[in-house]
């Protein structure tokens, strides 16, 4: 078959993630890498995330997301790195024999030495809430509402309520208030938003536009386009209390509540998921359970800043042309990572005692809303590091790199939140 | 210009109609309310092809449920329909509701259900192991089955198109006299025509237009069932569709794989003042949840992909079908108050239907080589293996352009569905008949490239393209349109 053909680094998305993984694992020396992606061009969601912001750790200077995803663009073009675009991956078998389609190549099947997960996430929609009401045209997720707008210039609405307080949600309210739209509220189930707290300032406060905490939608009214939504707020256990609705009249809900990594190629591959962050389970080189096959940035984990994504990227990236060279040093041993009181998600979720780095990075979401707290992370009785938090809060994940022989002597660490100096 | 025949409605009950009447030399057309075929009831219900256990022994609904259900195989072969005969199950939960399970073998027995038996505890958790433990027995009818509602409906129309049937929609029709010849309709475009036979299958508006032409009257009480779809990621949990005895709490609810994979829950049953109100509510999809975890314990509704409601023609005063032409009204046939099992009843209605029709009318049959079996069938990708995509991706690169990942669509895929005799006119069109948007991200990803599409395919502006026709504009306008910009505030 002639589309059968050999790559040393297969790398699936061309977002940041996966043009971070394939650059970094040219520079190691992989001289046979290889990105296949789905969309016309390179870029992934960044592409129409034209608001600034982006870069300030990396960079240092505050780009766009198409500026920034071009700076990697570039990097990939310097590298002569094949980017396959308009190409669909439909199956990654166990043994890392890789099928996808395109209109350009029919079907194709890539034997890969190792392969790099990079397909991102997607959003929750409406249906996945059980919000009841109607179902007119007009509720959009704030990332499909986001495409209309910045990449097919259509205008999805004009009063506009947003459920949910996650990041793209509050960068709509303010990209659709600039293009005339009125923003009437942002509303959020939890006592906190779910987003950075520069968002909450610069894209609703600046703005005016009201955040309230603790409600929901408790139905949408509208038979082919949205009319209004009933607003409620909510007790401690979520549920809405009667007598406390409010009506916005309004022809668009937006959906901000949650974003899914996108798996269902990495189960294909028969990947261990863990089913707290939805992605693979991966020790400190983004390898995932299957071995040769790593995942980074959104399909690992769902990060807040492109800047954590890129440098996780580039961790698999290299571990994996490592692998396909057959130069790995791969640990006999593991810490495992563990979450504690007050922590989501740690990734990796285990350290190998040995590596090729002796630094590794260890992120986590904090699971609530702490103030003058400190997280730490221990072995058994022995905290072997802590740091004090300004405020944690779920909407801001931790990051940070810890020497490796931090871990070497545990069998399994603990991360947790200590409020006034006790864990619960 | 004079039709022999008006069918009132494009559901599943309508269109199998004008597939057997595009048998005889008849000029058929479709009358339809709404902007594309399926957008009442048919779009939304259980998807099960029903046992016929349940139905009174000796009603219409008895007689053409068990009809319907043994031509339903050979209808889903030729129109290329998926239909898998999967078993359903009436579980019985305590000692008190086993005489209902004996009452409803018995009654399965009477209207000629082949197969039925009862089993205990072991068999039921041998055959369904994620069954809730509370169970102890259960009806098992092994001609029970799922198929895909939409698919039928809309496979049905294209067959009957490429027979000759005409399809007019949005042409709600609003008054019916008689004349000379037959009968005039005058729609809510303000449209008239003229006909020498009606066929009413106008699903909830079906006693409105009886009641103009005939003494016997009848009323519809529109009944709302609210449903969940999970994700095909809980595929497997059950093999077979789980109904819940009728018993103190009720008549339950049932939890069914479909025909692609996902899996149903549903539906609530509740009377309400009108057929539109298709919203579903915190307390019917609360009490939905109530009554599944019955079946299964720990039904993960964390899957849920979508809610939805359908609405059910009820007859209050027969509780059964009313098929056939009306007694003072000549040549005015009604297909009223078919409700469940209304799907699995569709091809028996439509063969019988069309045969009163046709003897009404003195029309021959068509010759077997004048009718054509043409269902406009596109290939699907999900469904192709890897040797069958390269082939088509040769023949057509637009079939290796994803355009729905969840659901594995693509854009040649969208194009026919658009392009076809009744094609798709709009956003939902396009999901039912490809399944573009139905999967578990509902759309997210797939709608901006589908509305391109579908402006492209209809010569629209992209602002025009609606989700179900009317006024279900899907964006408001172009950006830097002035218009645009100041209406909000």
């Amino acid at each position: 078959m002639e589309n059968d053909m050999n790559v040393d680094v297969l790398v699936v998305g061309a977002g940041p993630a996966g043009l971070a993984a394939a650059v970094a694992a040219r520079k190691a020396g992989c001289r046979n890498v290889r990105i296949l992606e789905r969309d016309d061009a390179p870029g992934g969601i960044l592409q129409q995330c034209i608001h600034n912001g982006f870069g300030l750790h990396r960079f240092k200077e505050e780009l766009t997301g198409p500026e920034y995803a071009q700076r990697f663009i570039d990097a990939v073009e310097e590298e002569k790195i094949p980017v396959q675009c308009r190409t669909m991956v439909l199956d990654i078998s166990p043994g890392r024999v890789v099928t996808a389609m395109s209109p350009d190549y029919g079907i194709q099947q890539f034997k890969a030495k190792a392969v790099v997960l990079a397909m991102g996430c997607r959003e929750r929609p409406r249906g996945a809430l059980m919000i009841p009401g109607t179902r007119p045209a007009g509720v959009y997720t704030a990332g499909t509402a986001q495409r209309l707008v910045n990449m097919e210039g259509l205008m999805p609405g004009k009063r506009v309520v947003i459920l949910g307080s996650g990041d793209i949600g509050l960068i709509m309210a303010r990209r659709m208030t600039f293009e005339g739209a009125k923003v009437l509220a942002c509303v959020e189930i939890m006592p906190y938003s779910s987003g950075l707290k520069r968002n909450i300032v610069q894209c609703l406060d600046d703005y005016g536009i009201p955040l309230l905490l603790n409600h929901t939608v408790v139905d949408i009214q509208g038979r082919e386009r949205v009319e209004g939504v009933t607003v409620a707020k909510v007790d401690e256990k979520r549920q809405p209390i009667p007598g406390t609705e409010i009506h916005y009249d309004c022809d668009t809900l937006l959906l901000s509540v949650g974003l899914l990594p996108e798996n269902e190629l990495s189960k294909t591959a028969g990947v261990t998921l863990s089913p707290v962050t939805s992605g693979a389970v991966v020790d400190d080189t983004m390898q995932t359970s299957v071995p040769g096959v790593f995942a980074c940035g959104n399909v690992l984990h769902v990060h807040d800043l492109v800047d954590f994504v890129s440098q996780e990227s580039e961790e698999a990236g290299r571990a994996a042309w490592a692998y396909a060279a057959g130069t790995a040093k791969t640990a006999e041993r593991y810490t495992a990572v563990l979450d504690g009181f007050g922590v989501r998600g740690c990734v990796p979720q285990k350290i190998g005692k040995t590596g090729a780095d002796d630094k590794v990075a260890v992120s986590f979401r904090p699971g609530g809303v702490f103030k003058d707290a400190e997280w730490r992370i221990r072995d058994g009785e022995n905290v072997l590091f802590k740091r004090k938090g300004r405020i944690l809060t779920p909407g801001e994940s931790i990051h940070v790199e810890l020497p490796r022989k931090l871990f070497a002597e545990a069998e399994s660490v603990t991360v947790e939140v200590v409020q006034e100096g006790v864990s619960k | 210009m004079t039709h022999d025949v008006i069918i009132v409605g494009a559901g599943v009950v309508g269109c199998s109609i004008a597939r057997s009447l595009s048998r005889y030399k008849l000029n058929v057309l479709v009358l339809e309310a709404g902007e594309d075929v399926a957008s009442g009831a048919s779009k939304a219900n259980s998807a099960i092809v029903h046992a016929g256990f349940d139905a009174e022994p000796g009603s219409n609904k008895a007689k053409y449920n068990v009809a319907g259900n043994a031509i339903f195989e050979e209808t889903c072969r030729e129109l290329h329909v998926p239909f898998i005969r999967n078993t359903s199950l009436v579980v019985a939960f305590s000692e008190e509701e086993l005489p209902n399970l004996r009452k409803l073998l018995e009654r399965g027995v009477q209207n000629g259900v082949p197969g039925l038996r009862i089993i205990g505890r072991e068999e039921l958790r041998t055959l369904e192991p994620n069954v809730s433990d509370e169970a102890i027995a259960a009806l098992v009818a092994p001609t029970g089955g799922i198929c895909c509602p939409y698919d039928l409906t809309f496979r049905s129309a294209e067959n009957a198109a490429a027979n000759g049937v005409a399809f007019r929609f949005d042409q709600r029709v609003e008054t019916i006299e008689k004349t000379d010849g037959g009968w005039a309709l005058v729609t809510g475009t303000g449209e008239r025509f003229e006909t020498r036979a009606v066929v009413n299958a106008s699903g909830c508006g079906s006693a409105i237009l009886n009641n103009q032409v005939s003494a016997v009257k009848y009323s519809i009480q529109p009944r709302r069932g609210e449903y969940v779809m999970l994700d095909k990621s809980e595929s497997g949990c059950f093999k077979a569709t789980m109904f819940q005895c009728p018993g103190p709490m009720g008549k339950g609810v049932l939890v069914s794989p479909t025909v692609d994979g996902t899996i149903i829950v549903g539906p609530t049953s509740e009377d309400i003042d009108s057929a539109e109100a298709t919203e579903t509510t915190a307390f019917g999809l609360d009490k939905m949840r109530r009554l599944s975890t019955r079946i299964w314990k720990k039904i993960p509704f964390r899957s849920a992909i979508t809610t939805f409601s359908g609405i059910r023609s009820h007859e209050p005063s027969k509780h059964d079908f009313v098929l056939g032409e009306a007694p003072d009204a000549p040549g005015f046939f009604n297909a009223l108050g078919v409700e469940s099992p209304g799907l699995t009843s569709a091809p028996a209605i439509g063969r019988d239907m069309a045969k009163w029709v046709a003897e009404k009318l003195g029309a021959e049959a068509k010759a077997g080589s004048e009718v054509s079996d043409d269902v406009s069938l596109w290939p699907r990708i999900r469904e192709s293996t890897p040797e069958q995509l390269a082939e088509l991706v040769k023949k057509d690169p637009a079939f290796g352009r994803v355009i729905c990942r969840c659901e594995t669509v693509s854009e040649a895929e969208i194009r026919a569905s658009i392009r076809c005799r009744v094609g798709a006119r709009s956003i939902d069109g396009v999901k039912r008949r490809t399944r573009a948007g139905m999967g578990r991200c509902q759309g997210g990803f797939c709608s901006p490239r589908v509305i391109e599409i579908l402006s492209q395919e209809l010569g629209i502006p992209p602002e025009a393209v609606t989700k179900c026709g009317g006024n279900s504009r899907l964006c408001v306008g172009k950006l830097f349109d002035s218009e645009t910009r100041s209406e909000g505030k």
